[in-house]
């Protein structure tokens, strides 16, 4: 039902993020990519990903973040970046940095890419190397982000934290800012796909989360003058949810490896919705039109307390995933916040799973060891 | 603000690495994008920002402006110091 007048209204995105893969070297557990991963032989082709780039950058796209899995396990990378940076595209690459060499990374950045961000996933290589399930990562990522600096591109240090790492935030920063990042992104996990599989494994105490947030505030004044700190916030603890994607269908389009196109990253765990496929729509028409981008965009699909809520355009009812994955409701407010009657049982799932003395990572596509299994009936 | 909190400004300004000036059609807008930033800039700031290429001392850019806009220099001096200082804290500047 998209009259004339509600079309010009609409406003244009800023964001696509291109998920060119879902094939990874690693393992993380906290990743938020889903449970069933698209297929090599579904993936889009380099021609099919130019003509997407060209109808973002004509919807108004700005910006466009080439992601995963990771983006190099595609042989046609270079092709790929090529033609984001010819549609006019702010060209953004993030990676684990395992399987791109630096004369591949040379080429990249010769043909436009402006940023890479790299994950590390904590600052002692053991560790790392336990949480990316793949040894020897750590130094690699070390000496990428090295050659990367070096070639006077700019780097962001993503660190997703959970409750292996939580401890140690304040040395990712100073590790980010020895290899010279311009950039950290304090990015607390999020609990979606392996994420939420994970999520007894992952879960920091409240008392953890606090000293965290602490650390960061301390942190973001002694470096001021050297990097930029971005937090993505813990919202398990929170009074109030996060805006999840500054809104439902409002600034940003995800693009899966075989072309469906989401509002978010994990809206495929919405039973009932229906993706509009790049294959077969123009992005422009995906974007104004597709059920599942009409589904929650706006306030009209609130019900209460969102609805007559003074903060509604705010932080538009949070997550419409979260709100499914713990409501059992895709429509109902995200129980992040305190005015949701699911609050307390939130808050309570996060200090159950805190309190496990054992981590035990489910890994993608490797074998769950016995100890773990026990757990998966709760 | 603490007199700390005044950033010392680079003597010949270059946006930082991975930050450029972007011509957006569909807004009709200058647009100044960085890593996961995207600043819409009008009129002088733009002019401003298209001047910070490393080739030209504060001066320069000032001295441009007072051409370009025939307006007081000092008047353009405090705006372009003030427009750079913001750079600077938002880490959109060269060091």
């Amino acid at each position: 039902m998209t009259t004339p007048h509600a079309r010009a209204a609409l406003p244009a995105p800023l964001g696509l993020l291109a998920e060119l893969t879902h094939r990874c070297p690693l393992a993380c557990p906290y990743c938020s990519n889903p449970l069933a991963l698209d297929d090599r032989a579904d993936e889009l082709d380099a021609a099919t990903w130019t003509r997407v780039f060209r109808e973002a950058a004509a919807l108004g796209v700005l910006q466009v973040h080439l992601s995963g899995g990771e983006p190099a396990s595609r042989r046609d990378l270079v092709e790929i970046v090529a033609a984001a940076h010819e549609a006019g595209l702010y060209t953004n690459l993030i990676t684990s940095a395992i399987g791109l060499d630096i004369a591949r990374l040379a080429r990249l950045q010769e043909l436009g890419l402006d940023h890479v961000q790299l994950s590390l996933q904590d600052v002692d290589a053991a560790r790392a190397d336990r949480i990316a399930g793949y040894a020897g990562a750590h130094a690699r990522k070390l000496a990428f982000a090295r050659s990367v600096v070096e070639r006077g591109l700019a780097l962001t240090v993503n660190a997703v934290i959970h409750r292996a790492n939580i401890d140690r935030v304040t040395a990712f920063v100073e590790l980010a800012a020895s290899l010279g990042a311009g950039r950290v992104e304090i990015a607390h996990t999020q609990y979606y796909g392996w994420a939420l599989r994970n999520r007894r494994a992952l879960m920091p105490t409240r008392a953890q989360v606090h000293q965290a947030m602490q650390e960061v505030e301390r942190i973001r004044q002694r470096y001021a003058d050297r990097l930029v700190i971005d937090l993505v916030v813990p919202d398990y603890y929170a009074r109030r949810p996060k805006a999840c994607m500054g809104g439902w269908a409002r600034r940003s389009l995800n693009v899966t490896p075989s072309g469906r196109v989401l509002p978010c990253h994990a809206a495929e765990t919405i039973p009932g919705l229906t993706f509009w496929s790049v294959r077969e729509y123009p992005l422009q028409a995906i974007w104004r039109e597709s059920p599942a981008f009409q589904a929650f965009r706006g306030t009209d699909w609130m019900a209460e307390p969102c609805r007559s809520c003074a903060l509604r355009e705010v932080d538009f009812g949070g997550c419409r995933c979260q709100a499914l994955a713990i409501v059992g409701d895709a429509g109902a407010t995200d129980p992040a916040c305190e005015l949701s009657p699911h609050h307390p049982r939130m808050l309570a799932l996060a200090e159950q799973d805190s309190e496990d003395a054992d981590i035990h990572y489910r890994y993608r596509g490797r074998p769950v060891r016995a100890a773990v299994t026990a757990t998966q009936t709760r | 603000m603490h007199e700390r909190d005044t950033p010392k400004l680079p003597d010949r300004p270059r946006l930082a690495p991975g930050v450029r000036l972007h011509f957006d059609t569909m807004r009709d807008a200058w647009v100044l994008l960085g890593p996961e930033r995207v600043i819409e800039t009008e009129g002088p700031a733009c002019e401003i920002l298209r001047r910070c290429d490393g080739s030209r001392t504060v001066d320069q850019i000032v001295d441009e402006l007072v051409t370009l806009y025939t307006a007081d220099r000092t008047v353009i001096a405090g705006d372009v110091a003030d427009m750079l200082a913001e750079l600077v804290t938002k880490r959109m500047l060269a060091a």
